[in-house]
């Protein structure tokens, strides 16, 4: 079986997010950089099927030199080789597009991406992508068993989950559940040396445009100040005639 | 031309969502100098739609639908787009509509701007605002492509009356075996119980609980309300609770009118993924705890005292206001 895991490089969960050129680009200025959390559940799933079922594993990403730290750490975590389609990820349908081509030259069997990337929370990539190329998809995806070209997932639905069956080729839009938290990986110094070893190749992109674009950004407005409260009484009273909210 | 609209429905009722993302075409379609056309799968009364001014309703009424297949519902919906030749396709935020819209917007080549919060800023160019960074932000959206897909956040631009007529037809959209190669075999769902997707109340318990053997309370408190119940990641990954019942940046976004968080301390993933509710409460012992910052409302006090308190104080409210 052999697995493209799709990699998004976003500001860590941490970061305070500033705009900057007037407010039309994110400042990325003193920001640390990871794998997209949701795509690192699916790296993580992926590294499981690698050790018990013999799949080879490659990951690729859209994006410029700078992302490569972030493709290098997915290469220490395991991944036997690793792409980069030398664009900038302008919108997820552009993304989608360059990483059907990886896909279709690739033979993949199964792409796991994430459900969606913490910065600009498309949540489109997967499912276009599986869409452009005609392969099955799950989204939400909280669970999954690959059996011969049979596969069985567990979806996230509101209020509950969904068993489903479908098969190879599958793209599947993944998150946490798919692994546990406590089933990530941190890189060993081994994996480390190994990952400057392995494979990363750089593709041009090819030619498409993006659907959609980003004009101006804007921070939420600043909160007023909490009204705190000594008593249940006074916060029910507030919450029913000042909120309206009961 | 007209501004098409996904009205979604479960076993035959629409959801609130479905009103919310017909009054949003209806405001669209007054931008565009147009009509709103839904479509809705195996859903009852269709009329009431025109109520937040929907003018035509295509249903489809298929068996082989009664239970959620993105792949069928996107090429129905496609389908519809193209019959109607709709410049704009308007679709919810919910788990579902999440799944299907970029199979649409795949399928129609068109862009797709999802967690949209207002009204077209213009509609030429065709800008929304949307929230982005995980609700750390807001961005300005155009669209280029001939059909627009906007995905509208729950709860942001609210259900608005507008009395049209709909006139109902019925739409059988070509469903092939092709549709159904991934395919539903379990369902386990919580009934009667709001989820953090729609409910107005959600209350959210932290790991000032001290344990899953404390949530009792919270679940009194949430039965209560009419809320749904959450938690924060920590609680979680300890597996205290489920993880559908997870909020913040990786986990749900919450978007009700009032979040209760009990004993979360508000770590800054925590406060992005439920800064879109309305109202917060926060009830933490620590008053340096992050939350109040971002809270409406606060106490500092124990949650095991306050929440007792908080349930039997809205159990008499409830009797009065009933």
């Amino acid at each position: 079986m052999k697995i493209l895991v799709c990699i998004s490089n976003v500001p860590d969960t941490t970061s305070k997010i500033n705009f900057t050129d007037g407010d039309t680009k994110f400042d990325s200025n003193g920001v640390q950089f990871v794998i997209n959390p949701n795509d690192e559940f699916g790296l993580t799933r992926a590294m499981w099927f690698k050790e018990k079922q013999g799949a080879s594993v490659h990951v690729a990403t859209v994006g410029g030199p700078t992302t490569e730290p972030t493709i290098r750490k997915a290469l220490a975590i395991g991944a036997d080789e690793a792409f980069r389609v030398n664009a900038e990820p302008t919108d997820g349908f552009f993304v989608a597009e360059q990483l059907a081509e990886v896909v279709k030259n690739g033979n993949y069997d199964l792409v796991i991406a994430g459900r969606e990337s913490i910065d600009y929370n498309g949540g489109m990539v997967p499912g276009i992508l599986a869409t452009l190329l005609d392969m099955n998809f799950v989204n939400t995806c909280i669970g999954l068993e690959i059996d011969g070209t049979n596969a069985t997932a567990m979806r996230e639905i509101d209020g509950g989950k969904e068993k489903l069956t479908t098969s190879l080729p599958l793209v599947i839009g993944g998150q946490k559940g798919l692994v546990e938290e406590s089933d990530l990986r941190i890189p060993n110094m081994r994996g480390i040396m190994m990952a400057r070893k392995k494979a990363l190749t750089v593709i041009e992109p090819i030619n498409a445009s993006a659907a959609t674009a980003d004009t101006k950004f804007e921070k939420p407005a600043a909160k007023g100040a909490v009204k705190l409260v000594d008593n249940v009484d006074d916060l029910v009273n507030l919450l029913h005639n000042e909120a309206k909210a009961i | 031309m007209s501004v098409l609209v996904y009205t979604e429905s479960e076993n035959g009722k629409f959801k609130k969502n479905a009103f919310e993302v017909a009054s949003y075409a209806k405001a669209v379609a007054d931008e565009l100098g147009t009509s709103v056309t839904a479509i809705s799968i195996n859903a009852d009364e269709n009329e009431s739609l025109g109520n937040y001014g929907v003018s035509k309703v295509l249903n489809v009424s298929n068996e082989n639908l009664n239970t959620f297949n993105a792949k069928a519902f996107a090429n129905a919906i496609s389908e519809a787009a193209t019959s109607e030749g709709a410049s704009a396709i308007i679709l919810s935020s919910s788990t579902d509509t999440k799944f299907l819209a970029p199979i649409v917007a795949g399928k129609l080549k068109a862009g797709y701007v999802p967690n949209v919060v207002a009204a077209p800023e213009s509609t030429s160019p065709f800008t929304v605002k949307r929230s982005a960074f995980s609700n750390k932000g807001f961005a300005q959206t155009q669209i280029n492509t001939d059909i627009k897909v906007v995905g509208v956040s729950n709860n942001a631009f609210g259900a608005h009356e507008n009395t049209t007529t709909a006139s109902v037809e019925a739409f059988n959209p070509a469903i092939s075996d092709a549709d159904f190669s991934t395919k539903s075999v379990e369902v386990d769902k919580v009934v009667g119980k709001a989820t953090i997707a729609d409910a107005d109340i959600v209350v959210s318990g932290g790991r000032g609980l001290k344990g899953p053997e404390n949530w009792g309370m919270i679940e009194e408190l949430a039965d209560v309300l009419g809320a749904a119940t959450a938690c924060s990641k920590p609680v979680s990954d300890l597996g205290w609770r489920p993880h559908g019942e997870h909020v913040g940046q990786t986990g749900k976004p919450v978007a009700s009118n009032l979040y209760i968080a009990i004993g979360i301390s508000g770590a800054i993933q925590h406060l992005a993924g439920v800064s879109s509710s309305k109202v917060k409460v926060v009830i933490n012992t620590d008053p340096e705890a992050p939350f109040f910052k971002a809270a409406d409302y606060g106490i500092v006090g124990d949650a095991f005292e306050v929440i007792p308190q908080l349930i039997e104080k809205l159990k008499e409210f409830k009797a009065q206001n009933a």
